[in-house]
């Protein structure tokens, strides 16, 4: 019989503690996919941030550092500056790069420090409970913005991607989501190019990825993949928006 | 080749790092310190190693737990408000076990203070500033020389006991310029092995460098496994002088620049006839409570100098066991305690009719 999915060598066989119909489970398998298919497992060191992610290191089995909240981005500058051939990623919810870390990682880009981030943006804080991030979307309620987000009191979201794509030290900066099985696919290409990016010497890649929190937002996963496609992308257009130079 | 130099005490700091072996600084400006970070930036890149100015000392402390991690010998040197900032990622670096150096060039407080020399981050510096049950192995230098031979050594005990160290200088140590002997580089062929080290997995299991224990059971044998390194610590790396405590009736406590001021006035108070001496311990972390002890019964007074408003005479009473009376003198703010003052308080209790 011919084998024609299995765990890919990067993942360890353990199950995962997130929520059913989160998209983390999604992203740690393509992003071991990209890992497995890069054969580049045993250079490749990760980054875990703060939040419900944390754990990623009990799935993926490369290298790995856990950051204090936001500092991602400077651990892996850390790490990269001492071992210049290693392939250095963060993997960072909106909580963690877009408030707390948001200095770190528009450092970071702008320094086109070789790293490559992989950005989850479920536009809420999921592990602790639900509250507003700064990617939550203008209406959305949520446990601190229970009358839904105003930007006259709350602020408006961070568009994460168009911030960093105008800094010169940034080579790919790239939003995908996982609404449909052929964005994830498209997402797994994004997440391939970024690390190629970071292989060949470009400078900082980032890709953002549209998720879902179905607990949080009190949906269920189905509907939650339907607001992502609906709401989401809406505010946060997909596709690539800036390409490393030469492209 | 070793050679005497007249250097500043800034620079004489970066240049034992770089002889200690520190190949990475990363850091952000701050007065009275920039000298360490501007002569990093040109001597790192010359011995092949890199300097790199952080966007803030949240960021930079940061750095310092990646290169840290991933096996550097590595630095970061500021002064009190900015080691404030630093203080999430030394307690991140403390509980993941990682070796690194901070220096702290201290300067006056609270708040943003001065720019002037104060030695009021004391509390800061070995009772904690960050979270947690965690300890700094803390080296106080009180002149040049001793700043850079407890530099090297301070890069020896991270590696050693897998934990950050901290030089805690002051701002006139930082600032002042005088002849030191510029020692050889150490010979890194004896640094113990790092196997935890990030490095890329090639050929071996995943090193995974992680502070977070969510079951109790696990946090709390973390925390205990700490507590018995920081006992291993206390056992074998207490350090100080005793100066002139041969036959001495009184002392007088103090470290760094307040222990050296300190040594002119018991020189002076000695020539009147006063059995006075210094106990100076150079380590803060761990103290030296042990000796302080076993002069409690031979003291009848201490006098303890210090440039904060009394932080560091609460290690010296609980070290003498409360059986000697202590008074403080204090000075904070870039405001040096003058050997005159030191003798004249020491006078006025003792001098009428001599010893």
């Amino acid at each position: 019989m011919k084998l024609v999915f299995s765990r890919p060598e990067s993942m360890f066989d353990k199950q995962m503690h997130y929520c059913p119909g989160c998209g983390h489970g999604i992203i740690h398998r393509i992003l071991a996919e990209v890992i497995d298919e890069l054969n580049i497992r045993e250079r490749v060191v990760g980054v875990a941030p703060v939040g419900c992610s944390v754990l990623i290191y009990d799935y993926i089995n490369c290298d790995m550092y856990e950051a204090a909240h936001g500092r991602a981005p400077a651990v892996a500058t850390g790490c990269k500056r001492v071992h210049p051939d290693l392939i250095v990623f963060t993997y960072q919810g909106d909580g963690d790069l877009a408030s707390i870390g948001m200095s770190e990682i528009i450092h970071a880009a702008n320094r086109g420090e070789k790293i490559t981030t992989i950005f989850v943006n479920n536009a809420i804080y999921g592990m602790t409970g639900g509250q507003m991030a700064p990617t939550t979307l203008l209406g959305q309620k949520t446990t601190t913005s229970p009358f839904g987000r105003a930007p006259e009191r709350e602020g408006h979201p961070i568009k994460v991607c168009e911030l960093l794509s105008v800094l010169d030290g940034s080579a790919y900066i790239v939003r995908g989501s996982l609404s449909s099985p052929q964005k994830i696919i498209q997402v797994k290409k994004y997440i391939k190019k970024a690390f190629e990016t970071q292989m060949k010497g470009l400078g900082f890649s980032l890709v953002e990825i549209l998720s879902m929190c179905p607990t949080n937002w009190g949906m269920s996963p189905t509907k939650a993949q339907e607001w992502v496609a609906e709401m989401m992308e809406n505010l946060y257009p997909l596709g690539e928006f800036k390409l490393p130079r030469g492209e | 080749m070793a050679e005497k130099l007249l250097m500043k005490g800034n620079e004489v700091l970066a240049e034992a790092a770089v002889r200690a072996g520190c190949r990475f600084f990363f850091g952000y400006p701050i007065t009275p310190q920039n000298e360490i970070p501007e002569y990093m930036s040109w001597r790192l890149p010359e011995v092949g190693g890199v300097y790199l100015q952080a966007e803030s000392e949240v960021a930079a402390i940061n750095m310092v737990f990646g290169a840290a991690g991933a096996g550097a010998r590595v630095l970061t040197s500021s002064s009190g408000p900015g080691i404030s900032l630093m203080q999430e990622g030394i307690s991140y670096i403390a509980a993941a076990e990682l070796p690194c150096v901070i220096i702290n060039v201290a300067r006056g407080g609270p708040g943003l203070g001065g720019i002037l020399p104060a030695q009021s981050d004391y509390f800061q510096a070995t009772k904690g500033g960050g979270h947690g049950d965690y300890h700094l192995i803390v080296l106080a230098p009180h002149d040049l020389q001793e700043a850079f031979d407890l530099t090297v050594l301070a890069f020896e005990l991270a590696d050693k006991y897998r934990n950050p160290v901290m030089i805690y200088v002051d701002g006139f140590l930082g600032q002042m310029m005088e002849p030191v002997e510029i020692r050889d580089p150490v010979d890194l062929s004896n640094i113990p092995p790092k196997p935890w080290a990030i490095t890329g997995a090639k050929g071996r299991k995943r090193n995974l460098i992680k502070t977070l224990y969510l079951e109790g059971e696990m946090l709390e044998a973390h925390n205990f496994k700490l507590k018995k390194k920081y006992e291993e610590i206390a056992q074998n790396e207490v350090r100080y002088e005793l100066y002139m405590m041969e036959d001495a009736e009184i002392a007088i406590s103090a470290y760094g620049i307040s222990a050296r001021i300190s040594k002119t006035a018991v020189k002076i108070l000695r020539e009147k006839g006063i059995k006075i001496g210094i106990i100076r311990p150079i380590t803060l972390f761990p103290f030296p409570y042990n000796v302080y002890e076993s002069f409690s019964d031979k003291l009848k007074y201490v006098l303890v100098v210090e440039m904060s408003m009394g932080q560091f005479v609460y290690d010296v009473d609980y070290g003498l066991k409360r059986k000697v009376p202590v008074d403080l003198l204090s000075h904070a703010g870039g405001i040096a305690p003058t050997y005159e003052e030191i003798v004249s308080c020491i006078m006025e209790k003792f001098g009428k009719g001599g010893n």
